[in-house]
């Protein structure tokens, strides 16, 4: 089946099968290997992409539910000349990744938490990521990267 | 220049940001599970459904009938191979052969065109069984109609790693033995002012490195060329030339970035499995397990342990005797060294005059165990620290004071024949304790406990590196350790950037590549800055010395008129940067310097331990005595590094660690009902999340430069998951007045024993 679709801000047309996740048909057919899949059963968050601003687990949503729709994975946050989204820059800034595995999907977590909240709470945050399991890091400077980054865009908004 | 003196870092001792944070954020970092080769097929493994069985047919003419399928490898089709690997005991077969001894267990393997169609071919392999009794725990395989594992003898494999003979396949079902033994300890319990005595259970836990095992194989007339997820590609590299039958030099480990390990991605995998499948398809073979395999591929040794500890009138602990019998599944994988280690580790960190030490691990129907981040020390350190504190309520001593008068002191020989204690654990308590607010009012409910861990760490040293010193004055490390999170290729420029007196971002790693970095024996054990941290650091001094040599024969001078400086040298008035050094030598900006180290069992590294690895962990945490829940309101980690080549990375290390043994501690724990696993998939088994963060958190480092490691550092990253589950029995018990003598301490336990408790 045909799929067409808007990813990381440009239109994309893919053919692929009913059964297909949404991890493989980036990962596999769009050479985005970025969005890492690890639990396949929706609860490590490894795989977190946002879907209309909305964060699915792509290792288990079908893609074409994803038809039409606006999707955004890791490597949609960089900016052309090459400046990291706040969220990427906290992340690097407060060590917030050790192996790096659940890192893609944990900054696109965070970021349809900010989106939302731009001003969270520890245990907003807290509430909010713990769909997302880091086995490296024991979460503290992943709260801490979150809460650098809200101020981060906050500080970029009032420029 | 340099040395365990030097003050002025200029790049070491510093937080530098990670080398590998853009490509972990954008998701540009390369896992084995992101790579392609060209004309690559995908296997599929089908498992053993049974715990203990004969092999009695495999019927796979369907599965290789079907379309996509280019062929199915089975323990049948293996001549020409020697299927048994084990760097300890060679006791695993790549594919089960004649029988099978774990529910689990890979029976065959489907190599197709994809991995959709690999899956579908494997329910058309007909395998007949017929099923033998299995034995579960340890005290079943000791039982005299025991059925045995493991009929044939073993040879010890080349790279063993263990100082005892091998036990395995002596005709009984253990697995290996130790045992360690000083002072008299019956006369000391005679003597004894108290004695406390119990049975403690530490349960099967998971790893979870969230990229499960993965291999791609590639297997030619040249050699076999292997991307493995593996924490040591020397030691793979080792068991496939055995398999291969082939010299050295023919099989290529490459390890490119690894998605966690936490020991459970030591020593070989999937490897041979993957290879032999390449070998059978004629084709690059990818062969990525999901995480429910990779629970069926390796787990920590469970361990039940009786254990009796002594003080005399004046509070010394004057005697430890311990029993611990250890299960560890199907085939030995790493557990020699996990008993060895363990055997060891229940004394330390305490100077005790008569101790005896037996340990025995058992082969079980069960998934395989190996290493887990401690390597068995955590098993012990749950009976070891908790007795600690059960003694001193017993003699009505503070426990954190009674830990300060016992601990092994800087310098003391507490452990015959090892190195000396190199860490300062009073001052490691001190911190914990402060942090956590020792001796401040404590709410009804809530308890506060510190407990610390010392344990012989950094494995064997033996250690090579080469660091290139470009024509343009930058750098490149060649080395054989693994970026497995922990920071290695950020540690090691932050080294090569202080010794070469040039900038962090000169320095460039190429690493884990068995075809190209020398060899290094493994990644783990917390080895890697003090050894290949150390190796690094001698080599840049090989390049430098190298550098004033040409330098003096660029200025026509006597070598002894060149003065090494910061990045350069000095002669008289004049000064060259490194760049002009090899520039000019070479009368073309071009060409390198290639400084090279050796590091073997001599010199510093001559006694073992390579270091004791010190941390201690203070928490305090309140019970809900109608639920037995355990909340956690404060957990503070010390780690005793010696120096921090990277203090965020040092504290990183201590806090994932810690975090690793709080789950252990609340609630992780591979349960088995019979011969199978009950939850084995992570919708079932429990990890620590976000809302598990302890309510307040405090990392410390205590760094005395004390360690034999560059600049005085030590390895750390271990000792803080070792001595948790202890500290949360242990505040338990402050807390509502029970003792729980296992791990973990679920609310149904807590709820339970304080049912008994208030009968």
């Amino acid at each position: 089946m045909n799929l067409q679709f808007t990813l990381n801000g440009k239109p994309w047309s893919v053919d692929c099968e009913p059964a297909d996740t949404l991890a493989e048909v980036l990962r596999n057919q769009l050479n985005l290997n970025g969005t890492k899949v690890s639990c396949e059963v929706q609860v490590c968050g490894a795989c977190t992409v946002l879907v209309d601003n909305l964060p699915v687990s792509a290792c288990t949503y079908l893609a074409y539910e994803a038809r039409g729709k606006n999707l955004l994975t890791v490597e949609g946050l960089e900016k052309a000349d090459g400046t990291l989204h706040p969220i990427q820059q906290a992340f690097i800034d407060d060590f917030a990744f050790q192996c790096g595995y659940c890192t893609p999907g944990m900054i696109m977590a965070a970021k349809s938490l900010l989106d939302e909240n731009p001003n969270p709470s520890r245990e907003e945050i807290i509430h909010h990521m713990d769909g997302n399991i880091c086995r490296c890091t024991g979460y503290v400077p992943i709260v801490a990267a979150i809460q650098r980054a809200a101020g981060m865009i906050a500080k970029e908004k009032k420029q | 220049m340099s040395g365990e003196t030097k003050t002025d870092f200029q790049i070491v001792n510093h937080s530098i940001p990670r080398r590998d944070g853009r490509v972990k954020v954008t998701g540009k970092a390369q896992y084995v599970a992101d790579l392609r080769l060209i004309g690559m097929a995908y296997a599929k493994v089908l498992r053993s459904p049974l715990a203990h069985a004969k092999i009695i047919s495999i019927d796979k003419s369907k599965a290789e009938a079907h379309p996509g399928v280019y062929c199915v490898v089975t323990g049948f089709d293996l001549d020409g191979l020697n299927p048994y690997f084990g760097h300890a005991v060679k006791d695993h077969p790549l594919l089960a052969i004649d029988k099978v001894r774990y529910a689990g267990e890979p029976v065959a393997a489907v190599v197709a065109i994809d991995e959709r169609t690999a899956f579908e071919a494997l329910e058309f392999i007909d395998v007949k069984y017929e099923e033998l009794k299995g034995i579960f725990t340890p005290q079943e395989a000791l039982a005299k109609d025991a059925p045995l594992l493991h009929e044939k003898k073993f040879e010890a494999g080349a790279l063993r790693g263990f100082e005892g003979d091998v036990t395995a396949g002596q005709g009984t079902n253990i697995c290996q033995t130790h045992k360690i033994q000083w002072g008299d300890v019956d006369k000391a319990f005679k003597e004894a002012a108290a004695v406390i005595e119990g049975d403690y259970y530490f349960p099967m836990t998971y790893a979870y490195a969230m990229e499960p095992y993965v291999a791609i194989a590639d297997v030619t007339d040249q050699g076999v060329n292997v991307y493995s997820s593996a924490q040591h590609p020397f030691m793979v590299r080792h068991d496939l030339k055995n398999i291969f039958n082939l010299p050295v030099s023919k099989v290529r480990l490459i390890v490119p970035f690894v998605g966690g390990g936490y020991g459970s991605k030591s020593y070989t995998k999937v490897e041979p499995l993957v290879a032999a499948c390449s070998w059978k398809a004629k084709r690059p073979v990818k062969l990525q397990l999901t995480v429910e395999e990779a629970m069926l591929t390796t787990r920590s040794d469970d361990a039940y342990t009786w254990m009796k500890t002594a003080v005399d009138k004046n509070g010394k602990i004057i005697a430890r005797q311990a029993k611990i019998m250890m299960n560890t599944g199907a085939y030995a994988e790493n557990s020699p060294l996990v008993v060895e280690k363990s055997t060891n580790r229940c004394v330390g960190p305490y100077a005790i005059a008569n101790v005896l030490i037996e340990n025995m691990s058992l082969y079980t129907n069960t998934v395989p165990a190996s290493s887990y981040r401690g390597f068995g020390c955590a098993q012990v350190t749950l009976p070891g620290e908790s007795q600690i504190d059960e003694l001193a309520t017993k003699i009505g001593r503070d426990p954190y004071e009674f830990r300060l008068q016992n601990a092994a002191k800087p310098g003391e020989e507490f452990f015959p024949g090892m190195r000396p204690f190199d860490g300062t654990l009073k001052q490691d308590l001190d911190t914990a304790a402060k942090a956590i607010g020792w001796g401040t009012p404590l709410a009804k409910g809530h308890g506060r406990t510190v407990a610390v861990s010392g344990s012989d760490a950094g494995a064997y040293p033996l250690t090579s590196t080469a660091v290139r010193v470009h024509a343009d004055g930058s750098a490149t490390i060649m080395t054989g350790s693994t970026e497995l999170g922990q920071g290695s290729h950020t540690v090691l420029p932050q080294i090569a950037a202080e010794e070469l007196g040039i900038t962090y971002d000169k320095v460039n790693v190429i690493s884990s590549d068995t075809a190209i970095t020398p060899y290094d024996r493994s990644t783990g054990a917390s080895r890697t800055t003090t050894l290949m941290g150390s190796a690094v650091q001698e080599a840049c001094q090989e390049a430098i010395a190298q550098m004033v040599v040409m330098a003096a024969d660029v200025l026509k001078v006597k070598k002894e008129e060149i003065q090494s400086v910061r990045g350069g040298v000095r002669c008289g008035e004049v000064e060259l940067n490194w760049s002009q050094v090899i520039s000019k030598f070479y009368a073309l900006p071009d060409g390198e310097v290639i400084g090279r180290s050796y590091i073997r069992k001599s010199g510093k590294f001559a006694a073992l331990p390579v270091f004791w690895e010190a941390a201690a962990t203070g928490v305090e945490l309140s019970v809900d005595e109608d639920t037995g829940k355990i909340t956690m309101e404060k957990l503070a980690t010390v780690g005793d590094v010696g120096l921090a080549i990277n203090p965020a990375l040092a504290e990183g290390q201590d806090i994932g660690a810690a975090t690793m043994g709080m789950g252990i501690g609340l609630f992780e724990e591979l349960v088995y009902e019979g011969s199978q696993l009950m939850n084995g998939s992570i919708l079932d088994y429990r990890l620590p999340r976000f809302s598990d963060l302890p309510k307040q958190v405090e990392l410390h480092l205590v760094q005395n430069r004390d360690g034999v490691g560059p600049y005085g550092a030590k390895g750390g990253g271990e000792a803080s998951l070792n001595s948790m589950a202890a500290n949360i029995a242990n505040a338990v018990d402050k807390a509502v007045g029970v003792r729980i003598r296992q791990a973990p301490l679920t609310p149904e336990r807590v709820w339970r024993a304080l049912k008994e408790k208030n009968k």
